[in-house]
C-alpha cells in the first residue's frame, strides 16, 4: 500500500493546551479523506503541518514533496493578474499550463483580470486552478468552501469532486460541514480531544444523493460523534 | 392577531416617494476645472488690486503683471533655464538617493523582526533631528561645495521614505505571505512579488512627501555659498531689492512642487492598475 500521508505520534501544543495529543494518520494515494471537528479541535492545525507552514512538537510527519494547499480565503496576490496567480512562482513561462487549469475551474476568460475584481466564488476557483496546476501528490483544502454562499458552494463541492476524479491527488480536506464530508470523501475521520474518535469509510455510490437514507444515517452517526445530538 | 387589530387604530400613514438625502444634479464636465481655477485667479486679481490702489508698493512686492514680463525676461536671456537645471538637478539626486536608502532601510526594518529591533529605534530617534540643524555640520564635514548640499537633501528625503514604506512593508497581508511560501516562492520572490507591490501605495506617499521635502532641503542648501542655481539668482535680487525676480523664484519653486506632486500622482496611476480595476467597479 503506497501512502501519501504516513504520521506517527504527531503532537501540537500551544501554551499548557496539547491541541493534537498522538495523532496517527495514514492515507493512501489517490484517497479523499475528510477531518471533521468543531472548532478549535485542532483539525485546521493538523492540515498546517502537513503542508509544512507550521512545526510540530513530537512525532513523525511524512508528506510528498509536491503538495499545494487551498486556504479558507483565495489568499491571491492582488498584484498579479488571475493567471500570474495560478502559475505563481513558475515564471511567465508557465503561463499556458495555467490557462489549461482556468479553463478546467471555468474561468479562462478572466486569465487577464485582477484578482480583486473577482467574485468570492471566482476567487476561490482560481485559488484551486492554483492547487491543481502544480500536479500536486497531495493536495490539503483547509475549509475552502467556508466563506462561500450556499449555492456557490454547492457549484464548488462539485466541481472540486471532479477534479479530483481527474487528477487523482491525495486529498486532505478539513471542514466542519458533515454534509460535505460524506459527499466528497472516501474516508471521513473525526478529531476530538487532540484525537481521531472515529475512521470510517463511505461505501455510498457517486455521484452521492443526499436525499437518500445511507446519507442521512452516516450523516446522524457523524454528527454523534461530534457530539451533536438531533 | 392583535398586532393586526392594534395597527387599526390608526389612520393609514401617507406614502411618500423616497429621496436621496443629496440628489446630486447632472453637473458639466467642466465644471469642476473652471471652479478650481476660480480660486487661484481670484488671488492673483487681488493682488494686482493691491497694486493699483498703492497698498502695495514695488519695494515691498511688484504686481503680477511685472513679475511675468522680469520672469519672460530672464527666460530669454537663458538665466531661469540655467538656474533651474542645476537646481533641479541638485533635488532629483538628493531625492533619488534618500529615497532609494529609506526603500531599503524601510524594508528591513519592516521584514524581519531583528531588521525592526536593530533599526527601527535609531531611525525614530534620527528622525527627531531637524535637518537643518544639520546644515552647519554638514558645512564643517562636507564642505561648502555641492557634496555637502547633495548630502543635505538626501538626509531630509530618507526619513519620510524610511516611516511610509516601513509601515507598509508591516502591514502586508500575512496570509498570502503564507500562501506564496507554500507555493514555493524565496523569501526574495515574496519581496519583490507581494510585499513590495502591496506596499506601493505606502512608498508612493513616502515619495510625495520626500519630493516636498527634497526643494526646502534644495532652498536650505542654497543659501551657503552658491555660484549657481535658484539660490544664487535670489541672493543676487535680494542683494538689488528685486523683488520682482525674487517672486519669481518663489512661484517657480511653487510650480516646481507642483508639477512633482502631478507626475508622481500620475506615475501612481500608471504603476498600480490592479487598484484601477477596483475603482472602475
Amino acid at each position: 500500500m503506497s501512502l501519501a500521508v504516513d504520521v506517527t505520534g504527531l503532537r501540537k501544543v500551544y501554551g499548557e493546551r496539547a491541541v493534537l495529543d498522538g495523532v496517527d494518520l495514514q492515507v493512501r494515494r489517490g484517497e479523499f479523506t475528510a477531518l471533521l471537528g468543531a472548532s478549535g479541535t485542532g483539525k485546521t492545525t493538523l492540515l498546517r503541518i502537513l503542508a509544512g507552514i507550521e512545526g510540530s512538537d513530537a512525532g513523525s510527519v511524512l508528506v510528498p514533496r509536491t503538495r499545494t494547499v487551498v486556504f479558507q480565503e483565495p489568499r491571491l496576490v492582488p498584484s498579479k493578474r488571475v493567471v500570474d496567480n495560478v502559475v505563481l512562482g513558475q515564471g511567465r513561462g508557465a503561463r499556458p499550463t495555467g490557462l489549461a487549469a482556468l479553463a478546467e475551474v471555468g474561468l479562462e476568460d478572466h486569465a487577464l483580470a485582477w484578482p480583486a475584481t473577482l467574485s468570492g466564488g471566482e476567487a476561490q476557483r482560481v485559488a484551486l486552478a492554483r492547487a491543481l496546476v502544480r500536479e500536486p501528490d497531495l493536495l490539503l483544502l483547509d475549509e475552502p468552501f467556508a466563506a462561500l454562499d450556499a449555492l456557490t458552494r454547492l457549484t464548488m463541492q462539485a466541481l472540486i469532486g471532479d477534479l479530483v476524479v481527474k487528477h487523482r491527488p491525495a486529498v486532505v480536506l478539513v471542514t466542519h460541514d458533515v454534509e460535505e464530508a460524506i459527499a466528497l470523501a472516501d474516508r471521513v475521520l473525526v478529531l476530538r480531544g487532540g484525537e481521531f474518535v472515529t475512521d470510517v469509510r463511505v461505501e455510498l455510490d457517486r455521484p452521492r444523493d443526499r436525499g437518500t437514507a445511507d446519507f442521512a444515517e452516516l450523516r446522524r452517526s457523524l454528527l454523534a460523534d461530534l457530539g451533536v445530538t438531533v | 392577531m392583535t398586532a393586526v387589530l392594534r395597527g387599526t387604530g390608526r389612520p393609514a400613514p401617507e406614502l411618500v416617494a423616497p429621496r436621496a438625502a443629496r440628489s446630486s444634479g447632472p453637473r458639466r464636465r467642466w465644471a469642476g476645472p473652471v471652479l478650481r481655477t476660480l480660486g487661484p485667479l481670484a488671488l492673483i486679481g487681488l493682488w494686482q488690486l493691491a497694486v493699483v490702489s498703492g497698498v502695495l508698493t514695488p519695494d515691498v512686492l511688484t504686481g503680477p503683471g511685472t513679475v511675468l514680463r522680469t520672469g519672460r525676461d530672464l527666460w530669454a536671456d537663458g538665466q531661469l533655464q540655467e538656474a533651474l537645471r542645476v537646481s533641479l538637478t541638485r533635488a532629483a539626486i538628493g531625492l533619488a538617493l534618500g529615497a532609494s536608502a529609506g526603500l531599503v532601510i524601510g524594508t528591513v526594518a519592516g521584514l524581519t523582526r531583528l531588521g525592526e529591533e536593530l533599526i527601527d529605534s535609531s531611525m525614530q530617534m534620527l528622525r527627531a533631528i531637524p535637518f537643518l540643524s544639520l546644515v552647519p555640520l554638514f558645512i564643517v564635514w562636507f564642505g561648502i561645495e555641492e557634496i555637502s548640499k547633495i548630502i543635505l537633501i538626501t538626509v531630509a528625503c530618507t526619513f519620510p521614505m524610511y516611516i511610509n514604506v516601513y509601515s507598509g512593508v508591516r502591514n502586508t497581508d500575512r496570509k498570502v505571505v503564507e500562501a506564496a511560501r507554500t507555493f514555493g516562492l524565496s523569501p526574495f520572490q515574496i519581496v519583490r512579488q507581494v510585499v513590495l507591490p502591496g506596499a506601493l501605495p505606502s512608498i508612493f506617499a513616502g515619495l510625495r512627501l520626500a519630493s516636498t521635502l527634497s526643494v526646502i532641503a534644495l532652498i536650505a542648501a542654497e543659501e551657503l555659498n552658491v555660484t549657481s542655481g535658484l539660490g544664487y539668482l535670489m541672493n543676487q535680487a535680494k542683494d538689488y531689492l528685486r523683488t520682482d525676480v525674487l517672486a519669481v523664484c518663489v512661484l517657480l519653486y511653487s510650480l516646481v512642487g507642483l508639477l512633482a506632486d502631478l507626475v508622481l500622482r500620475l506615475a501612481e496611476r500608471l504603476v498600480m492598475p490592479w487598484r484601477k480595476a477596483v475603482a472602475v467597479r
